[in-house]
Order: structure tokens, then C-alpha cells, then sequence
């Protein structure tokens, strides 16, 4: 049986000038899948999750997400995806609740809808004594959790990542793969980049980017296999080396 | 409509829940009202002035050489009726109207004495009392050379100053509507400045560019608020003036609302422009002080008249919209004038902000393509 796609990409380019970002990439993924997008700073990530969430135009090439072309329709994609990125992305003045309400808002739901939600999210995370401090007096961790759970609180399609996990302790980054599993469960097809190579085991598929090419494109048991190295750490530091080193 | 009015909301908490904000946007105005209450003291020179002289005789075109010579004065218009009077001072270039009376020459060896009126625009407090302070000098001065020519029996010319538009002289009705124009350029760019950049520092922007909120939809809603709270201190100030000072808005309040919302755009597009160009709160900041707090400060002629500047200061000053706006309430708010005298420094103000709109919206989109990095 045919998986659902929910990202079509084929042959997407992205010029800047003369500079080539992102060179004929061509890959799908599918709905509730965990999808992890690797690759060194420069190898052209940044410049292909900004088009698939909309906010930057192919140059040449079929973008489909959630059904909507990147290209011509942008904004019909911004209403269907999620978005968390490395910098946290709450107000650290306004309260847990008042975060939450803002961006159901922005996603469109009606403060009725907002209101019940709110109070089964806060129960589920253990954060019901929360719902009124301000994110500022919340420890890092939490903070994070919550950034997460505000991403997909409207049910998006897909939820992109960028690097989530960045300056997390290794305890709050478990429970963060915990509910990223969770959120795939719940057919939120999760789009993820990530530093952590050991992350990236815990993809469902991995990807790897270098210099705007995708070098390597399979679960993370079949890249070991396939380029025989025992962990993705040491296969991305195999295939990934940037051609010219600097110290 | 929703998703906006979910963003707007949000940056009325930011507001209110910081209370460096709430200083600078209401304590600020309060205390700068008060401090400008006090006047600065400024020199004049070639100090545009009229004359009306009923007497055409050899004492009043002497003493008008007089006034003429001296450095202080420049003698623009020739008046010839008191019916002038009130059009030269609401166009707002002459300083102040000399008046002799009739039959000066006569009445002086008759009677031994005559009164010369110096009427001074006294919506510039500072600049009235300089001019007529020295033109003063100079009646007396020519008054004591009279009466030492041989066979006159002690000639007196006595100088008679009024203040037209502010008869009490209070210095700090010259001053009200620089703290307006000063306020609005703080509250409406630096606060625009920073709250956006604010966004990039941290992060939020990012966010706030995926979700389905437009661009627009994103500046309109930060703007927004700040536009609204600034309406809210021009018409604190006003009370104030009006309270403290006894200072009421001779003109249209319509008009002068009005004003104030074509200004209060140009300095949120101004913000808005300053966002495009700094990442860092700090430099927004900065920008802002030096960039647009300062020059208004000192060179709107709010506190330094515009006419003593040197000359190269004077032609940047018109490319301050400040300077403009000064003009346009000192007007509206202290001579009572109609939308007849103002149009011209409307339509400059109008133009300005215009092209800032145009241009901030143009950089902002330039930003989106390059990325947030």
C-alpha cells in the first residue's frame, strides 16, 4: 500500500546568484513519519526547511507540502505546518497561557477552542500550576517542552524543527524525543534537523545534506549498513567531510 | 481579523507589563513638560522684523536705519496699516513689528515725548523676548542722542512692548509643542525600533514569519498599539498644557489631532526603517537617540531658533520632519491659525512620510528574502 506523502520534493534548486544552496534535491516524506535532515553548518538545511515552511521561493523545481506548492502558495502552507526552531520562540513576558492563547490565535482557532485544550495540554505535561507564571521564572527545560507542545497545539500537518534540542540537558532531551514520538503518533509527521548524530538514530528516516546535495537518504539501520559504520556519527563524519578542511 | 487582533493583544501585554515601558511612554512627557516649563535663553541675530511707520518723518526712518544697522535685525516688510499686523505675524517670519506713531518728528518737539509699540510674536517666548529686549536698547540709545543736541527741551522716545499671541510671555507655551514633537519621535520610533528588533533577538520573529500572519499583518500589529497609546499622550500633554500651564488650543483640535496622526505615521514608518537596518536592541536604540531624538531635539528649532542657526544647519533642518511639525502645532495650538497657513509644512510632513512608509515597507520585504540571518 502507497504511504500517504506529505512533502514532495523533485529536483528543488535554490540559487543566490552565482552560489547554488540547494542543488536538485529530490526526496519525500511521509504522513507521521519522524523525518531527520542532517548535514554541516553551509550544507544547505537552513535554506531548504525555509522553503518548505514558506518562507523563501524555490528557484526552479516541485515543492509540495501538505499539498500546497511552496512556489505559488506559500501562505496556504504557513496555515498547515508547525514551527520550532533552535532560539526559543516563547514571550518571556507573558504568561504559560497567555503564549498558548497567542498562537492558537494566530493559527485561527477561536478562544473556545483554545480554552479546553489549553487544560488538557497543561494536565498531560504536569504543568496545571503553571498555566499563569510567566515563562521567564520557568527552567530552561520546561520551556522548551512548552515551545514544543505550542507548536503542534493547533494539529498541524507537519511540524518542522530546527534543531531543537540545542543547549537542552540530556534528561529534558529524552522526554523531548518522548513527545516528539508521541506527536508522530498522533499522525503529525515530524520534520526535523539536529546536531545530535545520536539523535538522529531515533529517526524513522535520516538525511544528509552536503553542500547543497542530499548524499544519503534511508532509515538509520540501512545507512549503517550500507557505508558499514557502527553509529550515524561516524558515517556523517565519512560522507559529510567538507572537501576543503579548515582548522 | 482574529489572528491579528491575537497579535495585537499580545503586544498590549508586552506593554503593560513592562513597566520601563509605561515610564517612557507616560511619566516621560509629564516630566519633560515640567522641566521645558523653564526656558533656555538663546541670542538673536538678523531677526526678521516689520515696520509700520505712520510717521514718515526724519525721526522714524532714522531710527529705522538704526534698527536696520545694527546686526540684530533685518528689516523684510513695510507695513501700512495695523490691519498687517496679524497676517505678517501668522505667517510666522516676522519676529516682531516695529510701530511708529503719526506725526512722530512734531509730536516730539511739541510735546517732548512719544510712544514707539514693539509688538513681538510671543509664540516664541525666548526669540520675543531677546528681539524686543534689544530693540528696546536701541530706541533708548537713540532717544539719549536726541536729547543731547543743543535748543531741545529733553526729547523721550518711549518703546512700548506687547507680545502678540501669548501677552503674558510664557516661555513654556514655546515649549509644549516641542515635548509633543519630541515624545511622539521617542515613543512612536524607538519604541517601534525596539519592540520589532526585539522579535529578531530573540527568536520570535522566525515564528511569527512561518505562522499564517502576514508580513503586514505582523508590522501593522506592532505598530498598532504604540500608535494608539501615542494618541493617548498628545492629548495628556494637552490636558497638561492646558492644567499646569493655562496654555488652551487656540485652533482646531480637529486639526491639530490630525496633525498629530500624520506625524505619529512618520515616525512609526521612521521606527520601522530603523528595525530593517540593526539586529540588536541596543543599536536600535542607539539609532534611535542619535539618529532622530537628538537632531530633533536641537535642531527643530524647538529649543534654538531656527533663524540664528548657521547656515548649513538651517538647510539640514529641513530635512528634519520635526522642524515641520513644530511649526505646524506652534501654529495650530498658539496662534490659532487655519489649515490655510499650515498645508505647506503639511504637505512636506505628508511627503515624508510617504516616502518613509514606501521605503521601510521595501527594506522590510528586502529582509524576508535574504532570511533572518
Amino acid at each position: 500500500m502507497e504511504r500517504e506523502k506529505v512533502i514532495e520534493v523533485e529536483d528543488l534548486v535554490k540559487r543566490f546568484g552565482a552560489f547554488v544552496a540547494n542543488d536538485h534535491l529530490t526526496f519525500d516524506v511521509y504522513k507521521g513519519e519522524i523525518f531527520g535532515f542532517l548535514g554541516a553548518n553551509g550544507a544547505g538545511k537552513t535554506t531548504a526547511i525555509r522553503i518548505l515552511c514558506g518562507l523563501s521561493r524555490p528557484t526552479s523545481g516541485k515543492v509540495l507540502v501538505a499539498g500546497f506548492d511552496a512556489g505559488r502558495s506559500p501562505e496556504e502552507i504557513k496555515k498547515h505546518i508547525g514551527y520550532m526552531s533552535q532560539r526559543f520562540s516563547l514571550y518571556d513576558d507573558l504568561t504559560v497561557k497567555e503564549n498558548i492563547e497567542l498562537y492558537g490565535g494566530i493559527y485561527g482557532m477561536t478562544m473556545k477552542e483554545i480554552r479546553p485544550r489549553t487544560e488538557t495540554l497543561l494536565s498531560r505535561l504536569d504543568f496545571s500550576k503553571y498555566g499563569d507564571t510567566l515563562i521567564s521564572s520557568l527552567p530552561l527545560g520546561l520551556k522548551q517542552k512548552l515551545a514544543f507542545a505550542v507548536a503542534v497545539f493547533h494539529d498541524p500537518e507537519i511540524v518542522f524543527l530546527d534543531e531543537p534540542t540545542s543547549g537542552v540537558d540530556p534528561i529534558t532531551r529524552r522526554q523531548f524525543w518522548e513527545m516528539i514520538y508521541e506527536t508522530a503518533a498522533r499522525g503529525i509527521t515530524v520534520f526535523v534537523t539536529t546536531h545530535y548524530m545520536d539523535e538522529a538514530e531515533y529517526c524513522d528516516r535520516v538525511t544528509i545534506m552536503n553542500e547543497g546535495r542530499i548524499v544519503a537518504l534511508d532509515t538509520p539501520s540501512a545507512l549503517r549498513g550500507k557505508y558499514s559504520s557502527s553509529s550515524i556519527e561516524e558515517l556523517f563524519v565519512k560522507i559529510a567531510r567538507p572537501k576543503t578542511e579548515t582548522v | 481579523m482574529k489572528r491579528f487582533m491575537a497579535f495585537v493583544r499580545k503586544e498590549f501585554l508586552h506593554i503593560f507589563r513592562d513597566y520601563r515601558t509605561l515610564i517612557i511612554l507616560f511619566a516621560l512627557p509629564a516630566a519633560q513638560i515640567l522641566i521645558f516649563g523653564y526656558a533656555v535663553r538663546t541670542d538673536i541675530s538678523n531677526a526678521s522684523i516689520a515696520i509700520l511707520d505712520n510717521a514718515r518723518d526724519e525721526v522714524s526712518s532714522d531710527l529705522a536705519l538704526k534698527l536696520e544697522a545694527s546686526e540684530f535685525f533685518a528689516i523684510k516688510d513695510y507695513l501700512t496699516s495695523y490691519d498687517d499686523i496679524d497676517a505678517v505675524f501668522r505667517k510666522g517670519k516676522i519676529k516682531e513689528v516695529v510701530v511708529f506713531p503719526e506725526d512722530m518728528a512734531a509730536r516730539l518737539k511739541r510735546e517732548g515725548n512719544v510712544t514707539v509699540s514693539i509688538i513681538a510674536d510671543g509664540s516664541e517666548p525666548n526669540a520675543a523676548s531677546l528681539v524686543t529686549g534689544y530693540t528696546t536698547a536701541i530706541i533708548n540709545d537713540y532717544s539719549a542722542t536726541l536729547t543731547q543736541q543743543p535748543g531741545t527741551s529733553v526729547p523721550v522716545i518711549n518703546p512700548e512692548v506687547r507680545m502678540y499671541f501669548n501677552p503674558n510671555l510664557k516661555s513654556h507655551f514655546m515649549f509644549v509643542p516641542g515635548v509633543i514633537t519630541l515624545i511622539l519621535i521617542l515613543v512612536c520610533a524607538l519604541m517601534t525600533s525596539v519592540t520589532i528588533v526585539r522579535e529578531k533577538e530573540f527568536g520570535t520573529m522566525e515564528v511569527l514569519l512561518v505562522s499564517p500572519l502576514r508580513p503586514w499583518q505582523i508590522i501593522v500589529g506592532k505598530v498598532a498599539p504604540y500608535f494608539f497609546l501615542s494618541l493617548i499622550n498628545v492629548i495628556v500633554i494637552l490636558l497638561m498644557a492646558w492644567f499646569v500651564f493655562g496654555l488652551p488650543v487656540r485652533g482646531s483640535i480637529t486639526l491639530l489631532i490630525a496633525e498629530c496622526m500624520l506625524y505619529i505615521l512618520m515616525a512609526l514608518s521612521l521606527g520601522i526603517l530603523v528595525s530593517t537596518t540593526v539586529n540588536k536592541m541596543e543599536n536600535a536604540i542607539i539609532v534611535s537617540f542619535i539618529g532622530l531624538m537628538l537632531p530633533t531635539l536641537l535642531l527643530s528649532g524647538f529649543i534654538f531658533p531656527i533663524e540664528n542657526m548657521p547656515k548649513g544647519y538651517d538647510y539640514f533642518s529641513m530635512i528634519l520632519p520635526g522642524r515641520w511639525f513644530v511649526e505646524i502645532i506652534r501654529s495650530v495650538m498658539i496662534k490659532g491659525a487655519g489649515f490655510v497657513y499650515v498645508w505647506k509644512q503639511t504637505l512636506v510632513l505628508a511627503v515624508m512620510t510617504l516616502f518613509f512608509i514606501i521605503l521601510s515597507a521595501r527594506k522590510f520585504k528586502v529582509r524576508l528574502e535574504e532570511g533572518s540571518k
